[in-house]
């Protein structure tokens, strides 16, 4: 392990190692906690309850977002539900922890912290006691009892859920809880802002530089630390299933200033979502997996075929999936599902607009159950499916296309959840911590509410009563700094006289990154998709055009100022992915696989985090590592033969 | 139907909410009926950028109708013509060719111009605030099975918590009235056990603030209902009256 980076992990039994490092945290009582102000950037699930939660215990908030409010952050998208480890009375507790930890492990393919899988698992089912006391209408079985359901290729059933809206109801929940600390003075609001930069003081966090959006006017904060919840960067595809101000700004700007970027390629694609119809397309949005369960996936033997697929006879149609995983047919690992589908448009099967797409058929589930059936257990998805590309599934096989839709990398933090800068906490899919090289179904609301009700609260405070203070002089100097530096890079966008406008840049940076750091990746498109990316780089910084507004008010602005930042991520995300060479998980090089196709890990050269600083002296960057190591589950390969 | 289709949008400018606003019209050609409304909107600005002609300002976030930033009159209706649905869930197959779409923003004195169809919802949030919540505190929540709910009651409690927030009940309405955003919120909270204390109390405290805000009083015109994206009922009015 490098010096430089110290994880500050728990020692000793990996169970019930967090509860120990609580009693080992500081603590303060509320009167000193009313002194101390903290910045928190984001306002999704983990924004959103670690406000609550540090707001409770009498900190003073601001809490900053670029939405006109709280309630949409993108959290509010999540369809599924959340992972619980919550014993039924005949279970033992430790038994379903270990279930939900282990698959947490090994979903993420060996590339994460043992002990922080561990934490998220024990916390689990305290968040849902959490929710449910928030107000949060889960389902319910007839007894009354909570509800679940399998969920993403599990084998048991611990996915708690609000119908197909799971990430909307835990949010408001949250929501509600801020709303009520906004209502006692305790958390100030501050929308339609986007952060721009860090400010640090003595290499310390202290603040951040904001946008109002609104009139344009840069704004400075002052705290005694800061917390970055601002989400993943799927955006850098430019489609992908995120909502479209999604964004990786506030975590790059911190990334420059010294904040170490963990695993930047880590990319989750979803393969069930709705194909583009167009180039002015602007997002992918997700259809539940669920419909794997029923749905059969094909593509027409004859290359390049234009036919109707409901025309298509049996023996002309090639049901990949069922071929080539007899055993798990169409249930493969999504990264499986996705790289089979890849592999086979590439060679000009691929159907629909651009011709990146495979069928999904419900015809025989249709045959088999009825009709009824069918629209019982997918209703809404079907209806949502119809309204946007205009045809009845029920009827013509539905087109389906994989999508960008999580992002496991982002800023390196210890088990605290600190970054290697002092008082720069991340939460959230912002950070690097418990999802490994694929992050698990149902988990990504799990680990946001762990961060931010459970965890971040008991570390920050004991980070904030080991804390010197802030130099008041030098505070001034940073912000000036900072506020210089963004006033600079604005004026800079602005004054660029070309002829394109943003989202042109965008959709040429998003093809190079879906066709050669996307599903499957390989050391010369990677090498050209680095050369290209550059180039688009130079292409952007000369022919953009943002429109004059007469006022800060200035949309265009505000996209530019996030894909300048998605430029320069994007050849950080090829850079990891060039010198990771193995694959694992999402992670998939093209000269790294089995005989059968499968991902081969490399655990002797690659079971670590691969940890990137920027060196700003000479505007580049370093590769550390960070090293992992397994005492509880040993290193295994997964097969689905 | 063809693929590609024209249309003519009539829509309402304002540079804020101090500056006096105009319809202008614009046409545009080449219009994908596979995209939506929203997308089709990006396709004009797009234009509108080349020509050093200031883009129109609309809201939007997770075009997937979930997190309730768009919203604005399309034809003189919030959130256009189909039921249950969202500004950006309108897919321009839905029109026809040379139609002419007529956008203005929500119109009322509780939700500020900004810019264009972009309006300032800030009431929306300071009626949660005022009391739309319930008072439990991280880390003291009681076991989730303790009390149990039915299957019924959880989700009569769902179907008023999807609620999105986005002001069409406010806009569909002639009084301006956030009745049905209130009790909706009164509705998904007051009917779960651990809600039922304190109902009374959210109710007074939210109503109140509704008058601050400038929202007016319902007379039962139902239309908040029809306009409703995720179609919740206006009972839930009447319930609220009863608390």
């Amino acid at each position: 392990m490098n010096n430089l980076i110290n994880p500050n992990l728990p020692t000793g039994e990996l169970e019930g190692g967090w509860q120990k490092t609580v009693k080992n945290l500081s603590n303060l009582n509320t009167e000193k906690k009313n002194k101390f102000e903290i910045i928190i950037v984001g306002c999704g699930l983990s924004g959103s309850s670690a406000a609550a939660t540090l707001a409770e215990e009498g900190f003073k908030i601001k809490l900053l977002t670029y939405h006109d409010s709280p309630r949409r952050a993108h959290s509010v998208s999540a369809q599924g539900g959340i992972n619980a480890a919550r014993s039924s009375p005949d279970e033992e507790n430790k038994v379903v922890i270990d279930q939900l930890f282990k698959d947490t492990v090994l979903g993420g393919d060996f590339r994460a912290r043992e002990v922080s899988c561990q934490r998220l698992s024990e916390l689990s089912s305290s968040i849902i006691d959490q929710c449910v006391s928030q107000g949060v209408p889960f389902a319910r079985e007839y007894n009354g009892t909570l509800a679940t359901r399998r969920f993403g290729g599990a084998v048991v059933s611990r996915t708690f859920y609000a119908r197909g809206q799971t990430g909307q109801q835990l949010l408001y929940g949250a929501y509600q809880s801020l709303s009520r600390q906004v209502n006692l003075g305790n958390i100030k609001l501050f929308t339609k802002r986007d952060v721009l930069d860090l400010v640090i003081v003595n290499d310390v966090a202290r603040g951040v530089i904001a946008r109002n959006l609104i009139n344009g006017n840069l704004e400075t904060y002052k705290a005694h630390c800061v917390v970055l919840a601002t989400g993943g960067y799927s955006n850098v595809y430019y489609l992908s299933t995120n909502s479209l101000k999604s964004n990786a700004t506030a975590i790059w700007r911190a990334h420059k200033r010294g904040a170490n970027f963990a695993n930047p390629s880590f990319t989750q694609i979803h393969p069930t979502c709705i194909p583009p119809g167009d180039i002015y397309q602007s997002k992918l949005t997700l259809m539940s997996e669920s419909l794997r369960n029923d749905g059969r996936i094909w593509l027409p033997k004859k290359i390049n075929s234009k036919d109707d697929p409901e025309n298509i006879p049996e023996d002309e149609r090639d049901y990949f999936l069922e071929r080539q995983y007899p055993k798990y047919g169409n249930l493969v690992p999504r990264d499986v599902a996705s790289r089979r589908s890849k592999e086979l448009f590439e060679k000009g099967f691929g159907i629909g607009f651009g011709g990146k797409g495979v069928y999904l058929d419900l015809k025989d589930s249709i045959k088999k159950d009825g009709l009824k059936v069918i629209k019982a257990k997918y209703g809404n998805l079907l209806e949502m499916y119809e309204r946007i590309v205009g045809e009845d599934p029920t009827k013509v096989p539905m087109k389906i296309y994989p999508a960008p839709h999580y992002t496991m990398g982002g800023l390196w933090v210890d088990y605290n959840l600190m970054s290697n800068l002092d008082g720069l906490f991340v939460l959230g899919e912002a950070n690097y911590s418990v999802h490994g090289a694929n992050r698990l179904g149902a988990n990504a609301l799990l680990q946001c509410l762990c961060d931010g009700y459970f965890i971040s609260p008991k570390t920050i405070t004991s980070w904030l009563a080991n804390n010197k203070g802030i130099d008041n002089r030098k505070i001034d100097e940073a912000c000036k700094e900072a506020l210089n530096y963004v006033d600079k890079k604005i004026k800079s966008l602005l004054k660029i006289k070309g002829d394109k406008p943003v989202d042109y840049f965008h959709r040429a940076l998003g093809e190079i990154m879906i066709s050669k750091c996307g599903i499957s990746r390989n050391r010369n498109d990677l090498k050209s998709a680095l050369e290209e990316v550059e180039i688009l780089s130079k292409n952007f910084n000369s022919n953009l055009k943002i429109p004059q507004t007469n006022s800060g008010l200035n949309v265009e602005l505000e996209k530019a100022l996030r894909l300048e930042d998605f430029i320069e991520l994007s050849i950080l995300m090829i850079k990891d992915a060039i010198e990771r060479e193995e694959s694992c998980g999402a992670h998939f090089r093209e000269e790294y696989q089995t005989k059968e196709g499968e991902a081969k890990r490399n655990d002797d050269l690659f079971s670590h985090i691969a940890v990137w600083k920027f060196n700003a002296d000479n505007n580049s960057h370093i590769r550390f590592s960070e090293n992992l190591n397994f005492k509880k589950i040993s290193l295994n390969t997964r097969n689905y033969k | 139907m063809k693929d590609f289709i024209s249309i003519k949008f009539k829509v309402w400018r304002q540079f804020s909410n101090e500056s006096k606003g105009s319809y202008e019209e614009f046409s545009l050609e080449k219009v994908s009926v596979k995209i939506s409304l929203l997308e089709a909107l990006d396709q004009l600005n797009e234009e509108l950028i080349t020509k050093n002609i200031r883009p129109i300002t609309f809201d939007h976030d997770c075009r997937e109708g979930i997190c309730g930033s768009c919203g604005f009159l399309i034809n003189g209706q919030p959130h256009g013509p189909k039921r249950g649905t969202t500004t950006c869930q309108i897919y321009m197959r839905n029109f026809k060719d040379n139609a002419l779409i007529m956008l203005e923003p929500w119109r009322t004195k509780s939700f500020p111009i900004i810019q264009d169809l972009s309006v300032d919802r800030n009431a929306l949030d300071k009626l949660i605030i005022s009391g739309g919540y319930l008072s439990t505190e991280t880390g003291n929540a009681p076991d989730a099975n303790l009390i149990p709910i039915s299957p019924k009651k959880a989700f009569s409690s769902f179907e008023t918590a999807t609620c999105i927030g986005c002001g069409a009940c406010v806009a569909g309405c002639k009084n301006a009235s956030s009745s049905l955003f209130v009790a909706a919120k009164l509705a998904h909270l007051g009917q779960l056990p651990q809600g039922i204390n304190g109902k009374k109390e959210r109710s007074i405290k939210m109503r109140k603030q509704m008058n601050i805000e400038g929202f007016g009083q319902c007379s039962n015109n139902l239309e908040c209902e029809a306009v409703c994206p995720k179609e919740i009922s206006a009972d839930w009015i009447s319930w609220m009256n009863k608390i």
